[in-house]
């Protein structure tokens, strides 16, 4: 007779367990579709890439088994620290090593600009979910931009602000490419409609200290300051503003989304209240897509927890990902991705109906104007007014040659 | 045009007030202990986020919280020092440095850990926000507030350095830590108190400046080259060459960033730069 001790027992079911699993497993995994994602998740922009990593993995972790016939999408995220160099080195290995099919991410206009060449070569699809410079989808024909332009948000303002008794602007942005780039932008709008720009400052990104510029405000006469300041100074910049008694002197506070994203201002006090900003996306988006991303967001990350654009763009960019995938099977070149993603559309996005535009494959969309109130205690968008299907105005007051 | 000079002198001290608070015990510490460490900034972070933990989150007062605050992060520097500092006080420069980085790194990561990558502020007292009354003009109340706080700070730690015995056998070591000891003075344990009590310093600077400069996680890093320059510009060891620095520094900011908006993130350095070459040791610093 054998004698079967315990254990090697034991270990005969756990193998056939495992392997009845691993089996099961392969059988119904018909294709697997990997995605590459680069994100800052450390360094300075920490919280801009986490921010689109928690739009992402939520819509993966609620989607991944939707998809028919076995049918995966596999994210592998890598943490590019915002650093132009190192994504680079990280989406060269993404696709050779790891084989994925789709690169996604991005959080700084220069990463993107890097990553161009590189996508181009290797014909890779570059979902774009914040970088936000106007020119980059111009830089190759495998980009996709589904989060914004500050072109998009800023000059909508501008003609906003001149069309609603804003007279007098005076500009304070951080001396960098996206400041510039809102400055410009809001200029070109607010002038275009019979607006007047009294002064403009730009502000080193160093800077912590922001009460010394509003001085000069005070003496230039302008009844309203539009304010782009880098991650982080915001507080610093609003309380500025009302130490110096700009607020208490009536003058309005402007300027992109960027600088009021409800997560954000939520930490800060009375200073923000009152701020009017044109954005993509606000948590109080009544549309009922919004209500199901809100609820979703806050059982997953805490019931204090808010989402904000980019996590909207991390989101959207992840939906228009598994429609291709959905619609295609899983098997599609490059190029066939990218006549899917040029053409893509989501009437039904948390931000309300986005779709991307085939000529420049980048996003149009609904900016809104929201003006920042007390609610609860807590600093939070309430929408003014809405423009519908803004495309990126710089694009087309700069056709390609 | 007088307006605008107050302008500058005003914002400038508020500024300067921050980075005074901040500086002073790493200027002391440095200069006492020979060590650079360059992991204060750390503490002073940790002081904000204890206090924004305890104001906005809590509800403690204001002052309670700021109290709290200077009180756990002295603790938690004084188990530092004894575990970690002080087997590289005799240590070369590169491995103190190595250290102190090393610890920035990981305050960083927890401090990102426990609250995130987003800025924070402490919520000010209803009774310091707004604006005040004096004299013609009006002032933000709060930086009013932050001027007369640090200036208390200033004469009470120019009395206990100047004036009291602990302040004596702190000067005494500073100026030579083996005639110190030779007179009988326990510099250990004189030690482990400055090094308390400049890291409550720091914390409190932390807690009250979130106001001006965020608290990120990036803090201890990003704004060590402020701390280090007040450090090096006003000389080592000392309480009135750290206030002279920070305020040279902030009445510079601001005069540059109201008269000529374009240049202001390179004074600072021009100034540094200037006078590191004519007076190596800093404005106070001895030789």
């Amino acid at each position: 007779m054998i004698k079967v001790s315990r254990r090697e027992a034991l270990a005969t079911l756990t193998a056939v367990g495992v392997s009845a699993g691993f089996s099961k497993v392969s059988y119904a995994s018909g294709k697997v579709v990997k995605v590459g994602i680069s994100l800052a998740m450390s360094g300075p922009v920490a919280a801009l890439g986490e921010s689109i990593w928690r739009g992402v993995s939520l819509y993966q972790k609620l989607h991944q088994d939707s998809l028919p016939n076995g049918l995966k999408v596999e994210v592998i995220q890598r943490d590019d620290g915002g650093n132009s160099d190192d994504i680079k080195r990280i989406a060269q290995e993404l696709v050779v090593r790891d084989g994925v099919q789709i690169l996604g991410g991005v959080a700084l206009s220069p990463q993107a600009f890097a990553l161009a060449p590189l996508v181009t070569r290797a014909k890779i699809p570059l979902v774009i979910m914040n970088a936000s410079t106007a020119r980059i989808t111009r830089e190759s024909p495998y980009i996709v931009r589904t989060s914004t332009t500050l072109w998009q948000t800023s000059f909508t303002l501008g003609e906003w602000a001149a069309a609603n008794g804003h007279k007098k602007v005076y500009t304070l942005v951080a001396d960098y490419a996206a400041g510039l780039d809102a400055e410009a932008a809001f200029t070109k709008g607010f002038t275009g409609k019979g607006g007047q720009i009294v002064g403009s400052v730009r502000a080193p990104v160093t800077t912590t200290d922001y009460l010394p510029y509003m001085q000069n405000i005070k003496n230039s006469g302008a009844d309203t300051v539009f304010m782009f300041v880098n991650a982080g100074r915001i507080n610093a910049a609003t309380t500025a503003f009302a130490g110096a008694g700009l607020k208490q002197a009536g003058l309005g506070l402007i300027g992109p989304g960027d600088v009021a994203m409800d997560d954000d201002i939520a930490n800060m006090g009375n200073n923000v209240v009152g701020m009017v900003t044109a954005g993509i996306y606000f948590t109080k988006n009544p549309v009922k897509a919004n209500s199901e991303f809100l609820e979703a967001w806050k059982k997953e990350y805490g019931a204090n927890a808010l989402p904000n654009f980019l996590s909207a763009a991390g989101w959207d960019g992840m939906t228009a990902i598994y429609d291709l995938v959905r619609s295609t099977g899983g098997n599609f070149t490059a190029d066939q991705a990218m006549q899917f993603l040029s053409n893509w559309k989501d009437p039904e996005s948390p931000r309300g109906p986005i779709a991307i535009d085939p000529q420049t494959r980048d996003i149009v969309q609904t900016v809104y104007i929201n003006r920042v109130e007390m609610i609860d205690g807590k600093p939070t968008n309430v929408n003014l007014s809405k423009v519908e299907n803004v495309k990126d105005p710089w694009k087309q007051l700069n056709p390609p040659k | 045009m007088t307006d605008t000079l107050i302008s500058i002198l005003f914002s400038g001290t508020a500024f300067a007030t921050v980075l005074y608070l901040v500086s002073v015990g790493l200027s002391i510490t440095m200069g006492l202990l020979g060590i650079a460490n360059l992991a204060h900034g750390a503490f002073a972070m940790a002081g904000g986020y204890i206090a924004f933990t305890l104001v906005n989150r809590l509800g403690v007062n204001f002052f309670v919280a700021l109290a709290i605050a200077a009180a756990i992060v002295a603790l938690i520097s004084v188990i530092l020092e004894r575990l970690i500092y002080a087997p590289v006080y005799n240590a070369g420069e590169l491995e103190q440095v190595l250290l102190s980085i090393g610890l920035i790194f990981v305050s960083i990561a927890v401090a990102q850990f426990a609250f995130g990558p987003l800025p924070l502020a402490v919520n000010v007292p209803s009774s310091l926000q707004g604006q005040i009354q004096l004299g013609w003009r009006s002032f933000p109340a709060y930086r009013v507030f932050l001027i007369g706080f640090g200036a208390v700070v200033f004469v009470a730690l120019w009395f206990a350095i100047e004036r009291t015995g602990l302040g004596a056998r702190i000067r005494a070591a500073v100026d030579n830590r083996a005639m110190a000891e030779g007179v009988g003075i326990n510099t250990r344990t004189l030690f482990t108190v400055v090094f308390a009590i400049g890291s409550a310093l720091a914390a409190v600077g932390g807690a009250l400046g979130s106001e001006v400069v965020a608290l990120t996680p990036f803090y201890p890093l990003e704004y060590l080259v402020y701390f280090l320059i007040v450090v090096a510009v006003g000389g080592l060891g000392t309480v009135g060459g750290p206030a002279l620095a920070a305020l040279l520094l902030g009445f510079g900011d601001s005069a540059c960033k109201i008269l000529v908006p374009g240049f202001g993130a390179f004074f600072i350095y021009v100034v540094v730069f200037l006078v590191l070459l004519l007076r190596p040791n800093g404005l106070f610093g001895r030789a």
